[in-house]
């Protein structure tokens, strides 16, 4: 379980979180939406622990990590899995290296059993044999499964996705959705991902969050925010620019 | 015009607080966590094995020229025979560590600074600590080691192929008598000064290391950034090590030699 209390976070004159609150149970598909520039990627961070709040509480199971220490953080997150924006391969390692990388440090598996696992993980987003290629020679929808495979190799119970599909074309951009709700239900993860395209939204997720000039907006489940008649949601979700006097 | 100076003040006393910070988490990282031999081979083949032409090329260059300059002005006064000795040890306690020093923060300093910075604008970094792993543990420790390791090696490497330049040129070129070349380099080149230069060799070796990687890992922007941290670890590296050699010269002389 997840709990945000009332985080802000500015930078420098900068006000991106102004109070955002929301709670995820063990085993929901959220999707946090909202305008670009924000804060989603933000908010993400802070669940992570890879930011901490001016102020408020991120609580992972009752435990509150902006009361935490950098090394204490690592023990939380190894409980997490995450796919950046840009997948955030190591461009100086290979597919297998880079698949590998968490259950080498561990220090708990043979090699026989590593290979095993990569092999699995590299199945699982559909690109099997791939793991002597560098992350310079994939395209970028390839990048991002190898990003999926490296967060969920190691059977993380909660996965972030950070713009998942942002950069891909359609097809691409669908099979990453599929990849992610498959994820989801096969590993009984706890799924969450910023998005602003709406197709993604509705594919992965049972939830829907909206963050709204600094605080969550709406609140509700998938389909229920996708119909929603509220101006603010209804131009969001169908893509309608309005001007600032409109909008009052 | 004072508002940059305070300001200029505080970012370096802000740089300074952040890399000693640094040092702490890379000692407490060896607490914590066992460094991966495997990283710091790979670094220690990139600092030491990679670095070799130009230290050595340095060393020459620095043996050869040291040795012509000694020559010429102690000719006039009929010392002739003692040019091996300043070369020696002007090589081991002061030219061969801070060239030495000098090349391998353009050399490895920049290319640490330039990579983590790559990494943090990437959010590889981010990846890392997501993945359960300090960045400090992965990819701190193995190059404060490596360097701290080759900087030495590197160092008495440098020395030994400037003073055997020296010689050649002072010798074969000079026509100084080889065998009081040899004696008074022999007679005069205290142990001490070896040492010395060892000492400022390791100094200059976590200097080199914690600064470039403290200048990649508080990398900010995109490519405008890495090219910035870039500069700042090499400018910051070679001024720092110019001071602190200062420092240890004093220092190390009055505990060493008693001066």
């Amino acid at each position: 379980m997840i709990e945000v209390t009332d985080v802000h976070k500015s930078f420098g004159q900068n006000s991106v979180l102004r109070g955002a609150s929301f709670r995820i149970e063990t085993g929901e598909a959220i999707v946090i939406i909202g305008r670009s520039g924000g804060g989603k990627s933000i908010l993400l961070k802070h669940l992570i622990g890879l930011l901490r709040p001016d102020s408020g509480h991120v609580m992972v199971d009752d435990r509150d990590l902006a009361c935490m220490d950098e090394r204490e953080l690592l023990q939380i997150r190894s409980r997490f899995g995450m796919l950046f924006q840009m997948a955030a391969l190591f461009d100086s390692l290979n597919v297998f290296d880079n698949v590998s990388f968490v259950l080498r440090r561990q220090r708990k598996h043979s090699p026989a059993e590593i290979q095993a696992l990569v092999a699995d993980a590299l199945e699982r987003v559909e690109l099997p044999g791939i793991e002597n290629r560098m992350p310079s020679d994939l395209s970028g929808g390839m990048r991002k499964r190898v990003g999926l495979a490296r967060a969920i190799v190691y059977r993380p119970q909660i996965v972030l996705y950070d713009e998942p599909t942002t950069g891909l074309d359609p097809i691409g951009a669908d099979r990453i959705d599929r990849l992610i709700r498959r994820v989801w239900e096969d590993l009984k993860v706890t799924s969450i991902a910023v998005t602003h395209d709406m197709k993604s939204a509705r594919t992965i997720s049972n939830r829907i969050l909206m963050l709204h000039e600094g605080r969550i907006y709406a609140d509700g489940p998938t389909d229920q925010i996708l119909q929603s008649s509220d101006p603010i949601l209804y131009n969001f979700v169908n893509g309608i620019a309005t001007t600032k006097a409109e909008a009052h | 015009m004072r508002s940059a100076i305070i300001n200029r003040t505080q970012t370096l006393l802000t740089d300074l607080g952040e890399i000693l910070v640094l040092c702490g988490e890379t000692v407490a990282s060896l607490w914590y966590q066992r460094p991966s031999w495997r990283d710091f081979l790979a670094q220690l083949y990139f600092v030491g094995v990679k670095s070799q032409t130009v230290v050595i090329t340095t060393g020459a260059a620095t043996g050869m020229v040291l040795c012509a300059q000694t020559y010429f002005q102690f000719h006039k006064v009929k010392m002739d025979t003692a040019t091996g000795a300043v070369v020696s040890v002007g090589m081991c306690s002061e030219l061969g560590p801070v060239l030495a020093g000098l090349m391998l923060t353009g050399r490895v300093g920049a290319s640490m600074a330039a990579e983590l910075g790559t990494m943090k604008v990437t959010e590889q970094i981010d990846a890392l600590r997501t993945l359960a792993t300090h960045p400090v543990d992965h990819l701190v420790v193995p190059r404060v080691l490596a360097t701290l390791v080759a900087a030495p090696l590197l160092t008495i490497q440098s020395v030994f192929v400037g003073i055997l330049a020296s010689y050649f040129i002072g010798v074969e070129l000079l026509a100084i008598d080889g065998a009081y070349y040899l004696s008074n380099m022999e007679r005069l080149t205290d142990p001490t000064d070896v040492v010395i230069g060892l000492i400022k060799a390791v100094v200059f070796g976590a200097i080199i290391s914690t600064v470039s990687c403290y200048k990649g890992l508080s990398c900010r922007g995109g490519a405008e950034g890495v090219g910035r941290a870039t500069t700042e670890a090499v400018v910051m590296g070679s001024i720092s090590i110019l001071i602190v050699n200062f420092f240890l010269t004093l220092l190390l002389n009055r505990i060493l030699v008693g001066f």
